[in-house]
């Protein structure tokens, strides 16, 4: 899978050398990697690898200790980046407003900044509900519905933003398989319809494997290795290779 | 500790830089004033009586077997406007209205709701804290204002029906008519508005700062309302002293 051809509107992210410590544990000991504008990067590993921490960082929810995030060479922290590229992020819980209705949380960044009028607000809600299959569920709560609708209220609700940069934590976590996959379908129809570079950190490798144009395995804190899916496959590191080829053999488990 | 204090002390210099754009948000404004006088009117009622009826109890037979029975009104419509309505009534809402505003904020923290906002660019502080904080500087003055006036029914109900006291309703208005001044009403609403800006601003903070699941958003809620009756407390006590200091 190749990264689609550059849009005016796509941007670069550069991770280096980027250390964060909490108390005294080191999550990520010096990460760098860089991101290309338009395609779909995933940044895979096992849970407590520093992934999501990782990824706070680079919409600018962590402060590092060291290192530098540059979107567009502009650097996250000081608040330039945030202003001047338009980032989303869905979260791995929904993250719903729970005291709204489902429009009221897909249009919340519109009416909120007052940047269109409640008529103009209710047609775009919509339309990107429509887009995510949830068309006419503007007027319900976000607990009437299933995990993998709330989930994808929570990307019509990043797609109002018309993100450059779209950051997904965990899509397919607490999902079932078909659910999964359909996510999987939604990150690659954005892709192809928004341009946006999008950042994926997931440990659900055949999520990765589907969609990624280029794969961070991330363990214990550092990058093992960055390369397109082909190339992870490859890969003669032990510590990629128990990851992505890691299968419960029942015979084995009950042997004594 | 002095961290806390450091951040409470922020979180209100930010709330107050964010009063501008209260407008904005009249609707949340309004959601939380419904919801904390549609929670709390029928709880003051209640409470207001019994104090006025308990310091009737507790005081009126010993008055007036001195023969003090003359005093009871303006005894009883002074401890409610200036000491008993605002600090009960702000204990009640620490309890009714700063636990449910640092479970709220708690959970949507918890649930990464926080974040979410602050993605999408909208401040915490502007969405949920100045509305809050508005609401409840609103809405404990005014039910203390409602307190007030009930308190006073309930101890006149209890000095004109208890047999040892025996106070008629005409002549506790009048001594309370005589004794309370606009003054004392005012001290007591001016006490229960610095109260309110202590329960909002304790409570949003420990929200806003919950961490591990639900059994952090408990010790939120435990400590929202501890710190919070702690604070009325202390408070009670310096805007007191502030006051005799004053009208000297």
């Amino acid at each position: 899978m190749s990264a689609s051809a550059h849009h005016p509107e796509s941007v670069t992210v550069e991770v280096r050398n980027l250390r964060k410590s909490f108390d005294e544990l080191e999550v990520l000991k010096g990460v760098s990697f860089t991101v290309q504008p338009g395609e779909i990067f995933v940044i895979m590993g096992p849970s407590g690898s520093g992934k999501s921490v990782l990824l706070k960082h680079i919409v600018g929810l962590e402060t590092p200790d060291a290192g530098d995030i540059l979107i567009q060479g502009e650097p996250v922290p000081n608040s330039g980046a945030r202003s001047q590229y338009r980032m989303a992020m869905v979260f791995q819980s929904p993250a719903l407003l729970t005291s709204l209705t489902v429009g009221e949380n897909v249009g919340l960044y519109l009416s909120e900044h007052r940047l269109k009028s409640p008529g103009e607000i209710a047609a775009i809600v919509a339309q990107k509900l429509d887009a995510v299959g949830l068309k006419g569920l503007e007027n319900r709560a976000p607990n009437e519905l299933s995990g993998g609708m709330q989930k994808r209220v929570a990307i019509a609700r990043a797609l109002v933003i018309e993100p450059q940069l779209f950051l997904f934590d965990e899509p397919t976590s607490e999902l079932d398989p078909l659910m999964a996959v359909t996510i999987g379908e939604e990150i690659l129809k954005l892709k192809n319809r928004t341009h946006a570079t999008s950042i994926v950190v997931t440990h659900d490798r055949t999520l990765a494997f589907s969609i990624a144009d280029h794969i961070a395995m991330i363990e214990d804190g550092q990058i093992l290795f960055v390369g397109t899916p082909d190339e992870v496959r490859r890969q003669s590191d032990p510590r990629i290779q128990k990851f992505i080829h890691a299968e419960l053999t029942p015979s084995k488990s009950l042997s004594p | 500790m002095f961290q806390n204090i450091g951040e409470i002390v922020v979180l209100f210099w930010q709330t107050l830089q964010s009063l501008p754009l209260a407008w904005r948000q009249r609707r949340k404004v309004f959601d939380q004033l419904f919801e904390i006088g549609n929670v709390s009117l029928l709880m003051v009622c209640i409470l207001s009586v019994f104090i006025g009826g308990v310091l009737a109890l507790q005081t009126g037979p010993v008055l007036v077997e001195r023969g003090l029975g003359s005093v009871l009104g303006g005894m009883i419509g002074l401890s409610m406007c200036k000491e008993l309505a605002p600090v009960m009534m702000a204990i009640l809402i620490a309890g009714r209205i700063g636990s449910a505003m640092a479970a709220e904020i708690g959970s949507m923290r918890v649930y990464q709701e926080i974040d979410a906002l602050r993605t999408m660019d909208i401040d915490p502080v502007n969405y949920l804290v100045m509305p809050r904080m508005i609401a409840i500087a609103l809405a404990l003055p005014t039910l203390v204002m409602f307190s007030i006036p009930v308190g006073w029914f309930g101890g006149a109900l209890v000095s004109a029906f208890n047999q040892k006291i025996d106070v008629h309703f005409d002549s506790f208005f009048q001594n309370l008519r005589d004794v309370v001044e606009a003054k004392d009403v005012f001290n007591g609403v001016f006490k229960s508005f610095v109260f309110a800006l202590a329960i909002g601003i304790i409570s949003c903070h420990q929200g806003l700062i919950t961490r591990g699941g639900p059994r952090g958003i408990g010790r939120s809620v435990t400590k929202a309302v501890v710190n919070s009756i702690v604070l009325i407390l202390i408070l009670d006590y310096i805007l007191t002293r502030f006051f005799l200091y004053v009208q000297k």
